[in-house]
């Protein structure tokens, strides 16, 4: 089962100054979720067993080169094409900290959240900061900075019903708490 | 007076019960139909059961198909099918689909009358918006949203924007819906339509097929959008009369409504468009193709794999035979389909010109089976996607283009139109 992000909500609950660091491992334009994670590795839904084949088909040796906690930093349009949740799963799987992107394609910005993987859109951040280069981000302030050049931007603030979402722990925390009645 | 809205926006007010909304606003909406396939359902199932909950909202309308490693191409993939056969039995799902009585979904929901015009639809699948073309507000979600949707028959929904894409002028011959839909991602390019609806509309609409309409919302997803819609009118009802399983309703946009963005198109001149790999929004008229041989051509997917889709391939197959060291592959989408072809006699034509018969499966068009490329081999076919590695290793191509094109291009060992055999 793919973890919700209770840690991400934890430590927003406890109102601390919650910061992600890591490298940055960049992408172009339209990276698409069957270079994420192939069509030929979907007959598992095993978290573990995808985050083997993170980024594969866009580079073979990203699993290879990432370390847990560094970021993707992509261009227009990640993760469009098919909805399949295989991809925000084997990013987080991989311990990636979250990606930054220019924009992001819809079903993959959805699903991201409903995951609890971060997701921050700001084209500036996602033009300027470059491979290698170390970056934080400050979940409460949406404050991206790039430690290597000691450049930072602001990423788009969350809708507040993405916050909640996220603030419940994800999706499924999320409908839980609504529907606790079902599940006694 | 409430103002005027599209259909859009007119199909989500009414599954929130709210009398008008407007683009951007937030808004929880009940869900008609959710749809799941042996992708993306296992997740779903799982998020389900962790949450505790006991029964889906409605046995009736949750749908589930196995249609996309089947016939299960491996231990792996029998397993997640074995995992959705064991869920639907369970929860005595009406519409659950596997072996003989599997196509692939948005060939068969259409087909069976289980969504009909004015529902609104979510799929753990990023096609869904395909049933737009019957007048529904259809949308792609994720197995997590799949897996809230189950328990609570609802979810929540920004409301998009709308852009509008007129298409005047009679069709050209060899030219339908697949090349409308290229055409249009080739001009605003594959994140042209990013959070948006995309309505088409025109006089060349209203004459377009069902099929051709279904396979124009079925690519909205490759423009980024968040469906595809066409106003449902006297073709949509000759279409619907005889399937709907529920009582349905006929949606327009309202005169004034407005719009983010709107386009015309004079379609009287246009070509067959060929997207080359590996974006489906790189579509150039057929004329300016080239030379570009094929090892494999596909005709079949939830794009392209109904019936009129295989009448254009029998057309141009008729009396020819596949270039030699070219491999057709015809996948008929739903087992309907399958047996009309047969009927029709399209099956021995087909044989005759020396392209494989498959059984109704997602297969090749996702890199799962059923014709998987090797490095460096290329591919022209009816379905919807050619990034990197779509159809097999990440140094194959593939080319999209319409079923006619496909069919000649098999032919002919190298991308061409009828045309041109």
């Amino acid at each position: 089962m793919v973890e919700l992000p209770q840690r991400l909500a934890h430590k927003r609950h406890l109102g601390d100054n919650m910061k992600l660091q890591g490298q940055a491992h960049k992408f172009g334009n339209d990276i698409n979720t069957d270079e994420i994670i192939p069509g030929r590795y979907l007959s598992t839904s095993d978290p573990e067993e995808l985050a083997k084949h993170a980024m594969e088909d866009a580079d073979p040796e990203f699993v290879v080169k990432a370390r847990p906690g560094d970021f993707i930093v992509a261009g227009k349009n990640f993760g469009c094409g098919s909805s399949r949740e295989h991809a925000p799963i084997a990013l987080k799987a991989a311990g990636l900290s979250g990606v930054i992107a220019a924009s992001f394609a819809r079903i993959f910005y959805r699903s991201a959240f409903n995951m609890g993987l971060p997701i921050f859109e700001c084209p500036a951040a996602a033009a300027e900061i470059k491979a290698g280069d170390e970056v934080s981000v400050d979940l409460d302030s949406g404050v991206i900075a790039d430690l290597t050049t000691g450049k930072t931007y602001t990423a788009q603030p969350l809708p507040s019903f993405m916050q909640e979402l996220l603030a419940d722990g994800g999706l499924m925390a999320h409908v839980i708490k609504k529907i606790g009645v079902q599940s006694q | 007076m409430t103002p005027p809205m599209t259909i859009t926006e007119k199909i989500l007010a009414a599954h929130a019960d709210l009398e008008y909304v407007e683009p951007g606003q937030l808004i929880q909406a009940r869900v008609d139909i959710a749809l799941g396939n042996d992708i993306t359902a296992p997740i779903a199932i799982k998020a389900f059961r962790q949450a505790g909950a006991r029964k889906v909202f409605d046995p009736e309308r949750v749908v589930l198909v196995s249609d996309h490693f089947a016939p299960h191409k491996d231990i792996a993939s029998a397993t997640q099918c074995q995992i959705v056969r064991q869920f639907a039995q369970e929860q005595h799902l009406v519409h659950f689909y596997e072996g003989g009585d599997m196509g692939i979904e948005h060939a068969l929901l259409p087909e069976k009358g289980i969504v009909v015009p004015g529902d609104l639809i979510i799929g753990a699948d990023s096609h869904t918006c395909t049933y737009g073309g019957l007048g529904a507000f259809a949308t792609g979600i994720g197995s997590t949203d799949l897996a809230a949707t189950m328990i609570t028959g609802d979810c929540w929904f920004k409301v998009p924007e709308t852009m509008l894409f007129i298409f005047t002028g009679k069709l050209p011959r060899w030219v339908g819906g697949k090349d409308l839909i290229l055409y249009t991602i080739g001009d605003i390019g594959v994140d042209g339509a990013l959070y948006r609806a995309m309505e088409f509309t025109g006089d060349t609409i209203d004459t377009l097929p069902m099929s051709d309409r279904l396979t124009m919302c079925n690519m909205a997803i490759e423009a980024g959008a968040k469906n595809g819609i066409i106003t449902p009118d006297e073709i949509t009802l000759k279409y619907v009369n005889n399937r709907a399983l529920r009582p349905f309703t006929f949606y327009a946009t309202d005169p004034g409504a407005n719009y983010a963005f709107v386009r015309e198109y004079d379609v009287s001149t246009m070509e067959p468009q060929v997207a080359f790999p590996h974006l489906p929004e790189n579509s150039r008229p057929l004329s300016q193709v080239g030379q570009v041989p094929v090892d494999q051509a596909v005709i079949g997917s939830c794009t392209n794999g109904r019936l009129e889709d295989l009448r254009l391939a029998a057309q141009v197959l008729n009396g020819r035979r596949v270039a030699s060291g070219v491999r057709l592959i015809i996948i008929p989408a739903t087992p309907w389909i399958y047996r009309q072809a047969l009927k029709e006699g399209l099956f021995e034509i087909f044989l005759e010109a020396g392209a494989i018969i498959s059984p109704p499966t997602c297969g090749p068009c996702l890199g799962g089976h059923m014709g998987i490329l090797a490095a460096g081999e290329a591919a022209i076919a009816t379905t919807n996607r050619n990034f990197v590695g779509r159809m097999g290793h990440p140094e194959s191509k593939v080319y999209l283009a319409n079923p006619a094109v496909t069919a000649a291009s098999a032919v002919a060992g190298r991308i061409v139109g009828p045309d041109d055999l």
